[in-house]
């Protein structure tokens, strides 16, 4: 005790070595540094080196050869052509406008969880249960649904007369066969999100608007749901960003099959340059250099609102 | 129990002797030897492992290290392992899919050991699966055959017999299909089982040769030749003959079609049999013959995918590695792990017995008599990995969807000429 406070009153007076007049300004920097580091080291560099690498034909192995911007031009004539990167990218939009529906989704089933009977905390571990199961359960769970021959959801079609359809062997279907999906464990997650925020309403709002006469959707719409925006904000983040990297359930639902139809650009990324037959790496790069814009489109607008919320708060 | 133990010793030591004798340099070996090897499943391990300890007991100096990956991981772990932290024996593919890695120069070149009079003249017929630009770059353990595997019950319940000519090929489908059963089992999820089809449907049709060039990027996927095949494939595809929803199942998802009887036929390789066997199917009602003649006169050739050992060009231990090599293609070695209880394959050595099997006898004679035109790998390692890739999903849409034969070729087209420069 006695100690660092001598030392303070040292480093206020100048005294002492330059560690200890500079102290103070050091000590957060120093704290950073590991986690700075890190980040520099594993997400900046390897996002310069990525458009490097985009820049070169290379098959991971030999030599590099400059080509300039060919990868972006042989993307930019399979779009034209609408072949596989036509296809990744109209699928990682379907993927990003349909996958949101599971905030709409999760918080109508936190509305629906959020009362008190007896009972309601195994509901809710219930409801929650599929974000906990990893993406591969949830894919092999719905592989099985959807099996043509002995899968459940043709069983269930066939008792209203309807004939048996291949979900994932069929390409206009395949994309939404996933996002459906994807969207079992990504509401249950939503879900839990807006259950904290239910929590945190203020029930003297509430009363107050229910004075004012507003109930139903009315209550929802003007009371409830302005008070869960910080909630719906990080429901909305984590959706997109599971959306833009759904590479996981496809891989193993359909290896990008049928004759791949249901790729997105993250699974194309690895297909070419990182899988079985892959040798790829400056196309590869390319293909992750165009992910990486459109993030970088989001990632900026969560960054702005971000910013407005602090700059708002003070 | 001490003679017992002193009999077993005095057994091992004259099998160290005879064994020692045959190999020439195999006096002084020492250091690590690292051993990796893609032989997951649980048969290929054991034999594996089994062939590792009796080298060991050999060299009792050596420090042997294995590790075994799984077969799948193992394919895109190598060009990791084998630039950054090489072992000194790694198992992998013969042909094309070698290329890769010989063209970076991580594969050490072996044509020494192919010039030695034991392995020149008893692994002849594998020499050139092993060669690219005039050098080997590693010997080859096992290889088995393609071909049309099928329920000899149900042949004979509809009175049929094997066909030997693409007519009769038909007519036994349409008798099938007919009965109510499907003609063939496939599933291409993972696409290469597609592959397999192409291969035959094409060489039967224009040749081994043609097959090679179209391989090689020599002749435009747009070629009448090309059509043909294709056209030959549709008769099946627009007769029903394929299982339905094929594209959403793997091979093994696709064996129970074949048990149950609900398709007659399987264009598979030899491993296939084993499933079969397991699921219950007897010698008796599974038998195989070989892919019948399309265009009369095109001299017969057949797959036949052989399994590889290499020594990585920055192994540490080259000389205990070349002994490793030595003493798999040996001809005691390769009877061996081949044998019904091991591998269940083709040994590579012409000095080795194939084990007793009724297919592996099937296939080992028609591969060494009746298969004139020539011996290919697979589709996926006679092409290049990229071409392999892009040309089997169309050989799935195609399969799927025959209208769209036209888009598909221009889409190989363009391929082939990226690909190729």
């Amino acid at each position: 005790m006695s100690e660092s406070s001598l030392q303070d009153v040292r480093a206020v007076n100048g005294g002492g070595s330059w560690f200890h007049r500079n102290q103070i300004a050091i000590t957060p920097w120093l704290f950073l540094a590991p986690g700075v580091l890190f980040f520099i080291f594993y997400v900046i560099s390897p996002i310069f080196q990525s458009f490097n690498v985009s820049l070169y034909d290379w098959d991971g192995l030999g030599e590099a050869e400059y080509i300039g911007l060919q990868n972006y031009q042989d993307l930019y004539w399979e779009f034209v052509d609408r072949d596989a990167f036509f296809v990744s990218l109209k699928n990682n939009v379907i993927w990003l406008f349909l996958y949101l529906l599971a905030i709409p989704a999760g918080l109508m089933i936190a509305l629906f969880l959020n009362q008190n009977v007896w009972g309601i905390r195994l509901y809710k571990s219930l409801f929650f249960f599929p974000f906990v199961i990893s993406q591969v359960v949830v894919g092999l769970v719905f592989t099985w649904f959807y099996d043509p021959t002995f899968g459940l959801l043709n069983t269930i079609i066939g008792w209203v007369g309807l004939g048996p359809i291949n979900v994932l062997g069929d390409e206009r279907y395949v994309t939404y066969g996933i996002i459906a999906a994807g969207l079992w464990p990504q509401t249950a997650y939503c879900m839990i999100l807006y259950l904290t925020g239910l929590n945190a309403v203020d029930p003297e709002q509430v009363e107050a608007g229910r004075l004012d006469g507003a109930k139903g959707w009315k209550m929802l719409w003007h009371v409830i749901i302005p008070q869960l925006k910080p909630a719906t904000f990080i429901a909305f983040v984590v959706t997109i960003i599971g959306a833009l990297r759904s590479f996981d359930l496809i891989s193993i639902m359909t290896q990008g099959g049928p004759f791949g139809s249901s790729r997105v650009l993250a699974f194309y990324m690895f297909e070419v340059a990182l899988s079985e037959y892959g040798f790829r790496m400056g196309y590869g790069a390319a293909i992750a250099v165009v992910l990486f814009l459109i993030m970088l489109c989001f990632i900026a607008y969560f960054l702005w609102s971000m910013w407005k919320e602090e700059k708002g708060a003070r | 129990m001490r003679s017992i133990l002193k009999a077993s010793i005095a057994a091992l030591g004259l099998a160290a002797i005879t064994v020692g004798g045959t190999s020439a340099s195999g006096q002084s070996l020492s250091g690590d030897l690292k051993i990796f090897l893609d032989t997951s499943n649980p048969a290929p391990r054991a034999t594996m492992e089994a062939v590792i300890a009796r080298f060991q007991a050999n060299h009792p100096d050596l420090n042997i290290e294995t590790t075994v990956i799984d077969r799948e991981e193992y394919k895109t772990q190598i060009r990791n392992f084998l630039t950054a932290n090489p072992p000194d024996v790694a198992t992998w593919y013969a042909a094309n899919r070698m290329r890769p890695y010989v063209e970076a120069g991580l594969f050490e070149d072996v044509s020494d050991l192919w010039n030695e009079p034991e392995i020149a003249e008893n692994l002849a017929s594998t020499k050139g699966a092993m060669t690219i630009d005039g050098k080997q770059w590693g010997v080859p353990y096992s290889y088995y055959q393609w071909g049309v595997y099928y329920r000899k019950d149900i042949y004979e319940e509809l009175g049929l017999n094997e066909p030997s000519n693409w007519e009769e090929f038909k007519a036994n489908c349409e008798a099938i299909l007919a009965s109510g059963r499907k003609c063939y089992t496939i599933g291409t999820k993972f696409l290469w089982t597609a592959g397999g089809w192409f291969d035959y449907l094409n060489m039967r049709t224009n040749g081994f040769d043609f097959h090679m060039q179209l391989a090689g990027g020599e002749v435009s996927w747009e070629d009448d030749r090309v059509r043909q095949t294709f056209a030959n494939w549709r008769e099946l595809i627009d007769m029903g003959g394929f299982i339905d929803n094929h594209q959403t199942y793997s091979w093994q998802e696709a064996l129970p079609f074949m048990v149950n009887g609900d398709a007659v036929h399987y264009l598979m390789g030899n491993f296939s049999v084993a499933p079969l066997r397991d699921a219950g199917l007897t010698d008796d009602q599974l038998d195989f013959y070989q892919f019948p003649v399309i265009t009369p006169g095109v001299a017969l050739s057949e797959d036949a995918p052989t399994d590889t050992f290499h020594i990585p060009a920055n192994a540490a231990n080259k000389e205990a590695a070349r002994e490793f090599l030595r003493f798999v293609v040996s001809a005691d070695e390769q009877t061996e792990i081949n044998n019904g209880n091991n591998l269940g394959q083709l040994p590579v050595n012409a000095m080795s017995s194939v084990d007793d099997d009724k297919f592996l006898n099937e296939g080992f004679a028609m591969l060494s008599s009746n298969s004139p035109g020539g011996v290919a790998q697979f589709w996926d390692r006679d092409a290049p990995a990229e071409m392999a890739k892009v040309s089997m999903e169309g050989f799935q849409e195609f399969m799927v969807k025959p209208d769209n034969l036209d888009r598909i070729l221009g889409k190989l087209e363009r391929a082939r000429k990226r690909i190729y420069k």
